[in-house]
């Protein structure tokens, strides 16, 4: 599904990418791991369309198509989806009309039939009961107000909702309590498909846990030191970044 | 009367505390003839034996000024000012600009004493005594009336290559630096009261810091007006070279006197790339009795320019003085990622009237500027914020943040807030606030339910409420600044 | 000629010239209180039009108006049925000025309320001396509608429309109607104020408006007039204790647009808000500028100002809050903000506390800036398209303006305006 060949990025001129090679196949769940300053968020932000972020070298394939080619939202309609680390306040915009015209956005580009209003509110409702969230979370202006783990909840609750090929979590777990981090797994788990593929970011391992990946990397300096299976996850735990980046270099 | 029932009800106007730099210092003065015309320009010029081209740029700005009429948008009222009516030349008699401290006048020296100036090469700043030997020591510039009577610290200031000397000697000195600059910030023809400035100032300070060097001490400047009908007219150029770093102090007294007193100063900085240029005021001019009889109105110009890439000006001031403060301390900040502040307390009682404010100018990419404005007004006194902020359409990423507080003592003064805010440029980002609030009672019980009086109590918060102004005074300035916040204040709260 | 307009440049005396020929000319025809009349004549000629050196008009500048020679409207039966469908479609009573003159046949006179039409409705809140184009409006005057509310009657909702058809490009018209409204103690009404137009023309209405003791006035207006056209409206309320005057004015067209408010709070516990937006694009000029007076204790105002400009657009807010030494307890709060979407745009804004009585809670904020990266990055990255998430974005920018109109219908009309006035820019 997703393909990623000596990627190299700058931020502000400074290469932070140096050469990332990854495949992600359908159907199989992924976790990068690595120390902070290592270039996790930069690549989740790089593969989602952010500017600033400046792809100097290598290319992207999500489905056979140029991902690096494409546009933030179209990069969305295709089936890619970043729970960010940080999600952003939206003053003024409704969570829930929000939520409506992206998934109506969605499915606008893919050719289905959107949903009205009413459609839309059971399915959300929905939703947010699976995820435990309270209704009046779809009132409230997109994160504004929101507690870190109500922000969190609410970009796995927009995950729920937009149903995509490849979910990016970036840091989701962290701030998180362990009730909340359940309820993220959760919604991973119930996202897990043949057809669907993750990609999960994190600097711990309890995530793991939770969320059990395929195929563990752990990501210095810009490159991807070592790949192994789940294993690896918790020997890193062990055993720090430090053991295992020192090994690589 | 329960004082629970009623806690600010007692709210009466500052009457009982005198002003207490109100004396004057009786010296044999020479004194040019009253009014103001050409030969009055010649004769200054002739005693600072300067060259030709200054009297022709005064002449200039007195053509202009001639032309000009006073202006009247601020939130201020006066009676007129009869400019024929006052001495342009005052100066203590003898020769201006004394070769050793040794040569000042014991008169004066005894009045900076007084005034807590130390003209001895030996203490640290007005009004607080240090112990034997603490402090850092400041360099003082110590203006009378119309000319310096001494600088100190010049030898040690010179081996670091920073010169500080009067604007008078720095014509005869460094005329070069002086050509360059003058006028360049502020030009003659600027405003009604910066054009009458550049026709007639007298004296004044030059700072002159070369590339790259850090000013070893905080420079200063105590004006002092004595002399009946005067005005006072000091123009203060301060260079900051490529990479450079000065501080400069400046306060001011006068005498209490019945009659009003203009002083109409100009202030130039110039701050080239990399270079910074931090400037403090506190200013406590005579501002007239209770019933607004006398004080100073003090008509200032002052502007710096960024001229450079990266560079920094910084405006601190603590106005509780004049019976009229007309002032705008201003930044262009034209050098890319150029850096403006304005930190400003201003104090009103009695009759006292303040248009203060600031204006930031962004004509480089990445400018940014802050503005954090206290206004306290007591008495019958009015109290005015006026600012501008203006975005040029090249500065790209311009960033602007004002905050603008007033607090109102009693029910007969006035607070008023008069923002501008232009901008030109999409990618800026300009934010004000303004709050115009008074002490809460439930803040004055609380503090007096812990034992303060109420003034003390009333000190603490005023103190809280400049907070962010204050600390950006260098330190024995902000100890003075507070001393000086709590006299004004005195008797505001009874 | 006398010392303030002495000072002024010539073009600008000579536009004041030109507006007192055509009272000189046309005195004797106009109808209604004479004396009011020359008052305004008298305060017009000492006065002059405004430049910019005058402080209430630093930042709009007259000299696209002055230098339009206005003519009489000549057929104020013209017919605009053309025109009258862009009136939105609303289920109630309306007066229909066009041209600045009452239509009968256009109009469905109210139940609720009596109305006087024929003449202007000069009332006693205004300040020709002042405001110089409200003396230019009170010299000139022809038309408008007196409205009364009893006391105690809830009259609904009224429409009052302005359609102004201009003359042809070589002969643009002026007018000033003059409208008042009396609203009695305890009374309420909705009134949709709506101006639209083509062709060029100068719309320069007064309105002065009394709110009684514990009546509420909601007053939507809709500011749509022809691109080519002037639109400089000044409007007075009064409003009484515990009476509320509640506003939101949307401006849109004109080529220059000036929405002049002076609120004043003149009984204990009186509530004004004076929300707006204005959406600008091309070379427009939009300018709102507002006086909320403080003249009674415990009396609240609030306002929400927005500008959205686009192209070279300029737009500009004054506002200022006055507050009177016996005005204790005021609570007084503005914010004013601006959206700045293209390079060449132009935001001035004023803020301004005026403030004599100490146990007040007032503030206002500004802020400048442009859309936000990251919150468009964010839209996209959910799958909206850049266009529809700018759209969606500015909208969210101007939901603290239009989100507490409270009239349903209203509200729908104005929202549509401002959907319509986003689909033509995008377009």
């Amino acid at each position: 599904m997703l393909q990623i060949k000596g990627l190299t990025a700058s931020v502000e001129g400074k290469p932070i990418l140096r050469g990332i090679d990854l495949t992600v196949p359908t159907g199989e769940v992924h976790a990068i791991m690595g120390p902070n300053g290592s270039g996790k968020s930069t690549l989740s932000y790089v593969l989602a369309g952010r500017d600033g972020y400046e792809v100097t070298g290598g290319t992207v394939t999500f489905d056979g198509r140029d991902l690096l080619a494409m546009a933030p939202e179209e990069r969305a309609a295709a089936g890619l989806f970043l729970a960010f680390q940080y999600p952003v306040e939206l003053p003024g915009v409704g969570n829930a009309n929000f939520l409506r015209t992206a998934l109506n956005a969605l499915h606008r580009a893919r050719g289905e039939a959107e949903l009205d209003a009413v459609q839309f509110l059971k399915l959300a409702r929905a939703e947010a009961k699976r995820l435990s969230m309270p209704d009046d979370m779809l009132k409230r202006n997109v994160n504004v107000g929101f507690s870190g783990g109500e922000k969190k909840r609410n970009e796995v609750l927009q995950m729920a909702i937009l149903r995509p090929r490849l979910a990016i979590l970036d840091e989701t777990d962290s701030g998180l309590d362990i009730d909340a981090l359940r309820i993220v797994a959760e919604g991973v788990n119930a996202l897990r498909g043949p057809q669907n593929s993750a990609l999960v970011i994190t600097h711990y391992q309890r995530l793991l846990e939770h969320i059990v990946p395929d195929r563990v990397h752990v990501l210095a300096g810009g490159r991807i030191v070592r790949s192994g299976g789940p294993d690896l996850a918790r020997a890193l735990e062990e055993g720090g970044y430090a053991a295992v980046v020192a090994d690589a270099a | 009367m329960s004082q629970a029932a009623e806690p600010m009800q007692t709210v009466h106007a500052v009457t009982q505390t005198p002003y207490k730099w109100g004396f004057s210092t009786d010296i044999e003065m020479e004194l040019a003839p009253k009014g103001l015309n050409a030969d009055i320009i010649r004769l200054i010029s002739a005693r600072k034996e300067e060259p030709e081209w200054l009297l022709e740029w005064r002449l200039k700005a007195f053509a202009a000024w001639q032309a000009m009429a006073e202006p009247h948008w601020a939130h201020v009222a006066h009676p007129p000012i009869d400019y024929q009516d006052l001495h342009y030349y005052a100066a203590p008699k003898r020769k201006p600009g004394p070769a050793s401290l040794a040569e000042v006048d014991p008169a004066l020296l005894a009045t900076y004493e007084k005034l807590g100036i130390p003209l001895k090469e030996r203490a640290i700043l007005a009004g607080v005594e240090p112990a034997e030997g603490e402090g850092a020591p400041v360099a003082v510039d110590a203006v009378f009336d119309s000319v310096s009577v001494a600088t100190t610290f010049r030898a040690t200031l010179a081996k670091a290559g920073v010169i500080f000397c009067p604007i008078s000697e720095a014509v005869r000195e460094h005329p070069d630096l002086v050509r360059k600059y003058l006028g360049s910030v502020v030009p003659q023809g600027d405003n009604f009261y910066a054009a009458l400035n550049s026709a007639v100032f007298t004296d004044g300070s030059f700072v002159y810091v070369p590339p790259g060097v850090r000013c070893p001490m905080e420079l200063s400047t105590y004006f002092r007006i004595n002399a009946r009908n005067t005005g006072q007219f000091e123009r203060t150029l301060i260079i900051a070279d490529v990479g450079s770093y000065v501080s400069y102090l400046e306060g001011c007294t006068a005498p209490q006197r019945d009659e009003n007193q203009l002083h109409a100063a100009v202030v130039e900085l110039i701050a080239l790339d990399d270079a910074q240029i931090k400037y403090s005021t506190v200013q406590n001019w005579y501002p007239g009795d209770a019933e607004g009889r006398g004080g100073i109105y003090n008509f200032v110009t002052k502007r710096g320019a960024c001229r450079g890439a990266r560079s920094k000006i910084s405006w601190t001031q603590v106005e509780t003085g004049s019976a009229i403060t007309w002032k705008y301390p201003s930044c262009i900040l034209q050098g890319d990622d150029s850096v403006g502040e304005f930190y400003s307390v201003a104090v009103t009682t009695n009759r006292q009237q303040a248009d203060t404010g600031t204006k930031m100018i962004h004509i480089g990419r990445n400018t940014r500027s802050t503005i954090v404005s206290k206004g306290i007004s007591a008495g019958r006194s009015d109290n005015t914020y006026r600012g501008l902020v203006r975005i040029m359409p090249k500065a790209a990423g311009a960033r602007n943040h004002t905050q603008c507080d007033s607090l109102l003592i009693g029910d007969r003064c006035g607070a008023h807030t008069v923002p501008y805010i232009e901008s030109r440029n999409p990618t800026a980002r300009v934010e004000h606030e303004a709050t115009t609030s008074k002490i809460a009672e439930d803040q004055l019980f609380y503090c007096r339910q812990r034992g303060l009086s109420e003034e003390d109590a009333v000190n603490l918060i005023v103190n809280g409420f400049c907070k962010d102004v204050l600390k950006e005074l260098p330190m024995e300035f902000a100890v003075e600044a507070q001393k000086l916040l709590a006299v004004s204040l005195e008797g505001s709260v009874g | 000629m006398n010392a303030v307009t002495q000072l002024q440049p010539a073009w600008l005396r000579d536009g004041a010239a030109a507006f007192v020929a055509r009272y000189e000319g046309l005195r004797d025809r106009l109808p209604g209180d004479a004396a009011a009349r020359d008052a305004g004549a008298a305060a017009f000629r000492a006065r002059g039009l405004p430049g910019v050196r005058d402080e209430a008009w630093h930042y709009t500048s007259l000299r696209p108006l002055v230098e339009t020679r206005f003519a009489e409207p000549l057929t104020p039966v013209a017919d605009c049925a053309a025109l009258m469908t862009r009136l939105p479609q609303i289920d109630a009573p309306r007066l229909v000025f066009v041209d600045g003159r009452f239509r009968d046949d256009l109009s469905v006179v109210p139940s609720g309320a009596s109305v006087r039409v024929g003449g202007p409705a000069y009332g006693a809140l205004a300040q020709p001396g002042r405001e110089p184009l409200v003396a230019l409006n009170t010299m000139l005057a022809e038309d408008g509608a007196a409205i009364e509310v009893a006391a105690g009657a809830d009259a609904g909702t009224l429409l009052l429309a302005s359609v102004g058809i201009g003359g042809s490009p070589d002969r643009p018209v002026a007018f000033h109607p003059r409208h008042a409204l009396n609203l009695g103690d305890s009374a309420r009404l909705t009134l949709i104020e709506v101006a639209i137009g083509e062709g060029a023309y100068l719309h320069n209405p007064v309105f002065e408006i009394t709110v009684g003791a514990a009546a509420t006035l909601t007053h939507l207006r809709l500011q749509d007039e022809s691109r080519a056209a002037f639109h400089i409206s000044t409007l007075y309320a009064d409003v009484a204790q515990r009476g509320s005057y509640d506003s939101f004015a949307l401006t849109l067209g004109a080529r220059l647009a000036r929405l002049e408010v002076h609120a004043r709070l003149a009984g204990r516990g009186a509530t004004a808000h004076l929300n707006a937006v204005q959406l600008l694009g091309g070379t427009q000029h939009g300018d709102f500028t507002t006086v909320v007076t403080h003249d009674a204790p415990s009396c609240i105002s609030r306002q929400t100002v927005k500008n959205v400009l686009t192209g070279r657009a300029r737009g500009v807010f004054q506002g200022k809050i006055e507050v009177a030494r016996d005005a204790q307890k005021t609570d007084g709060y503005q914010m004013n903000q601006a959206l700045l979407l293209s390079t060449e745009a132009e935001v001035d804004s004023k803020p301004q506390l005026e403030i004599y009585a100490d146990d007040v809670k007032c503030s206002h904020g500004a802020t400048v800036g442009e859309l936000d990266a990251e919150q468009l990055f964010y839209l996209r990255s959910r799958g909206i398209a850049e266009a529809d998430a700018r759209a969606m974005l500015v909208r969210a920018f101007l939901a603290d303006a239009l989100d507490p109109i409270a009239h349903e219908a209203g509200r729908v009309v104005l929202e549509s305006a401002v959907a319509q006035w986003w689909e033509r820019q995008a377009a």
